[in-house]
């Protein structure tokens, strides 16, 4: 168990989508700064966008649709609940960023006279912007990586990071899980874009990786910021999505949607107004369920097929591109078949919905130094674009974090002890596999913690989740492989702990599905209109209290505030 | 404490004809995300280790030889 000492100015963990792009903006704004970019896969095809994207989920276009509108938008979606500031600084950077990547090479759709083709999807506004040749961003943004100098890690899980004696960050330690080596990379200012928190449920399947996240993406970011005392927010804002039954990836509705595909029960009748993921969608989808009325399908059959084909072409090699080949196996062709969906396990995301690190709108953490940026942090429904664009902040702003500043000062300590705890499951000379006790974890995550909340369950996930902890001391990994999924098997833990707790601790219902607690069946504005932070406190545990909703920069109307509770459609439209 | 080995139905199928890893290829174990496949030192082709599949196709779609098939895991199908 050899150990590589590596120093560098600005270490970005995470080379999916925010990451990359954190990297390129520090060197070329910077290009003297050592920047290094680490992922535990590999950075050519690491992330939610290994296979590209088939849309953007945001674009503010001139013309379609403004800041103002989006923030608002985006307010409403989350209940108010948002710090507007940071919408913001993505939303007047969303053009820009487009028309950076265009130049870059990626693809968006553009009509007859060269302008970008958005489309209709959310409740009220248009900000959707196909991308049906979005398969090779990736290289893209690769061949910038290069040209701009950025040193590329693969293969490194990240496991903690290093805090300095004066409280700002000092860098992060990682496991080599070819070599099996111990990485100590010392850095004075760290990004963290290690995406969602996509393992903490089982999906119904059974199968482990069967997930909509990435599965690499297992939370390491959420239990290492929560670990260097950084702030989290919005945990009880769970991640739960519409999927194709079993695929368990996305069918797409933003993809069909604009096409003239949707969403309908058992009998044919369309039951939500609009295909946009939301908690207050996504509770309709659950009541049509459990109301008898499933299962529920994406309708597509009614379309030409020549339309039904373009939409295979998207589809199909694009984003998820085994979605062809999973409906081939079921022989479901969209033409004559409805396709199958169902609700997927819960996760964490601040991308999709707002359960991220708290970061301001400089992607700044509540550790100095210490930058978040993409599904890990919370910035409610930022999507890809907007996992690019914090990165690009984040990047900037570490780049004037680290002028004049020396590495910081750290115990030692706190790499033995880490080393002790990461090679453990190693040196045991027997034990439960990592994935047996994965298995285990998610599914009680499952049990105790998917929606509705209920309060005495949750307590008794919490004793699980405890003695489950406890099993860890006996964790036995056979090879570094086998360690980086005992690493994350701690992160899962941690992350279902939290999850548990902050749900635990806002005693309302908000965001649809969500958070939806039976115990508390109302919003409770009166007492709950504000953020619910979760740190570690004192006593090592975790620790919840609220945080203000900033002032908004785009006040709501009254008569807008609640429009995304107005979902389910007033009398079911026969299709 | 005692453990058994489980067995599982492969999902990365793997040409072994057209596999090319005995010339140095290892485009595939370089790409995939979780890291599940690897050198098979008895045939010096490549497999898949672990059950823990992703079905997201770069391993398929970078090969040069179009050598391997993703399956969709068996528990999806
Ligand atoms: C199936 C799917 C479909 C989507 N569709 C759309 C869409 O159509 N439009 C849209 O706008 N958005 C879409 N999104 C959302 C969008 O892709 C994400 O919001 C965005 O890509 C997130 O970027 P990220 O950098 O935060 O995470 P990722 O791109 O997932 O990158 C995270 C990286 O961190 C690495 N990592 C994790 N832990 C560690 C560790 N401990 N050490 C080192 N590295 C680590 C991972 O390997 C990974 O490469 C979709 C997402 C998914 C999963
Ligand atoms: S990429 Fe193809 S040819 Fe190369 S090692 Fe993998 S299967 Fe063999
Ligand atoms: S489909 Fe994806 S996860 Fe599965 S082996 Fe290929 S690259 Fe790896």
């Amino acid at each position: 168990m050899k150990t590589r000492n590596i120093e560098v100015d600005v270490l970005v963990i995470g080379g999916g989508t925010a990451g990359p792009m954190a990297a390129i903006k520090a060197r070329q704004k910077s290009p003297q700064l050592k920047v290094l970019l680490l992922d535990k896969a590999n950075v050519k095809r690491a992330g939610a966008i290994a296979e590209g994207m088939d849309s953007v989920n945001n674009a503010i276009i001139p013309g379609y649709a403004t800041p103002e509108q989006y923030v608002k938008e985006i307010t409403i979606a989350n209940d108010g609940i948002v710090n507007q500031a940071a919408i913001n600084a993505y939303a007047i950077r969303s053009h820009d960023m487009i028309r950076e990547l265009d130049s870059w090479g990626v693809k968006f759709e553009k009509d007859e006279t060269g302008e970008y083709a958005v489309k209709k999807v959310h409740h009220l506004g248009s900000y959707v912007l196909p991308m049906p040749e979005g398969y090779d961003i990736k290289k893209h943004i690769f061949k910038k990586l290069r040209k701009f100098g950025v040193e590329v890690s693969n293969r490194l899980i990240t496991t903690r990071l290093l805090v300095g004696r004066d409280g700002r960050i000092a860098g992060a330690m990682a496991l080599d899980s070819r070599s099996g080596e111990f990485v100590v990379i010392r850095a004075k200012a760290v990004v963290l874009c290690t995406g969602s928190a996509g393992r903490l449920g089982l999906p119904s399947s059974g199968y482990l990786f069967g997930t909509y996240e990435n599965p690499t993406n297992a939370g390491d970011g959420y239990s290492m910021a929560y670990h260097a005392g950084a702030e989290l927010s919005g945990i009880e804002c769970f991640q739960i999505n519409p999927l194709i039954k079993d695929y368990n990836g996305p069918a797409c509705a933003y993809v069909t949607g604009p096409f003239g595909g949707y969403t309908v029960n058992a009998r044919g009748e369309r039951f939500i107004k609009s295909d946009y993921w939301s908690g207050q969608m996504m509770l309709e989808f659950w009541r049509e369920l459990e109301g008898g009325n499933g299962p529920v399908y994406l309708k597509l059959d009614h379309l030409a097929g020549e339309t039904v084909s373009k939409i295979e072409n998207v589809l199909h090699v694009t984003e998820r591109p085994s979605r062809g080949l999973f409906h081939e196996g079921r022989g479901v062709n969209y033409r004559s078949d409805l396709v199958e969906m169902h609700i997927s396990e819960i996760g964490l995301c601040g991308g999709h919905s707002a359960s991220g690190v708290w970061v301001d709108e400089s992607a700044r953490t509540t550790v100095p130094g210490l930058y978040a940026a993409g599904d890990l942090c919370n910035v409610a429904h930022n999507y890809m674009l907007g996992a690019f664009v914090f990165g690009q902040i984040a990047g900037e702003d570490a780049v004037d974090y680290v002028v004049g500043k020396e590495q910081a000062q750290i115990d030692e300590e706190q790499i033995e002890s880490e080393r002790e705890r990461v090679f453990a499951p190693l040196l045991r000379a027997e034990g439960i596999p990592p994935t047996q006790i994965e298995y285990k974890l998610r599914r009680m995550v499952n049990d105790y913690l998917q929606p509705p909340k209920v309060t005495s369950k949750m307590e008794i996930g919490l004793q699980r989740f405890a003695a489950i902890g406890e099993d860890l001391k006996q964790m036995k990994a056979n090879n570094p492989h086998e360690l980086m999924r005992a690493m994350e098997v701690y992160a899962i833990l941690d992350c279902a702990e939290i999850a548990a707790i902050a749900s635990l601790y806002r005693t309302e219902s908000r965001w649809g599905l969500y958070h939806y607690r039976p115990d508390f069946e109302e919003r409770n504005d009166q007492d709950w209109f504000v953020f619910v932070e979760v740190k570690k406190g004192a006593d090592g545990r975790p620790q919840c209290f609220t945080r203000p909703v900033p002032p908004y920069i785009y006040p709501l109307d009254e008569n807008e505030r609640d429009a995304y509770s107005k979902m389910r459609v007033d009398t079911p439209l026969a299709a | 404490m005692t453990t058994y080995e489980t067995r599982g139905l492969v999902n990365i199928i793997v040409d072994p004809g057209k596999c090319i890893a005995e010339k140095g290829c290892r485009v595939c174990i370089d790409v995939c995300p979780t890291d599940i496949l690897i050198l098979d030192l008895g045939n010096g082709k490549v497999r898949m280790a672990y059950d823990e599949c992703w079905y997201c196709l770069p391993c398929q779609h970078d090969c040069p030889t179009q050598a391997i098939r993703v399956e969709i895991p068996y528990l999806l199908r």
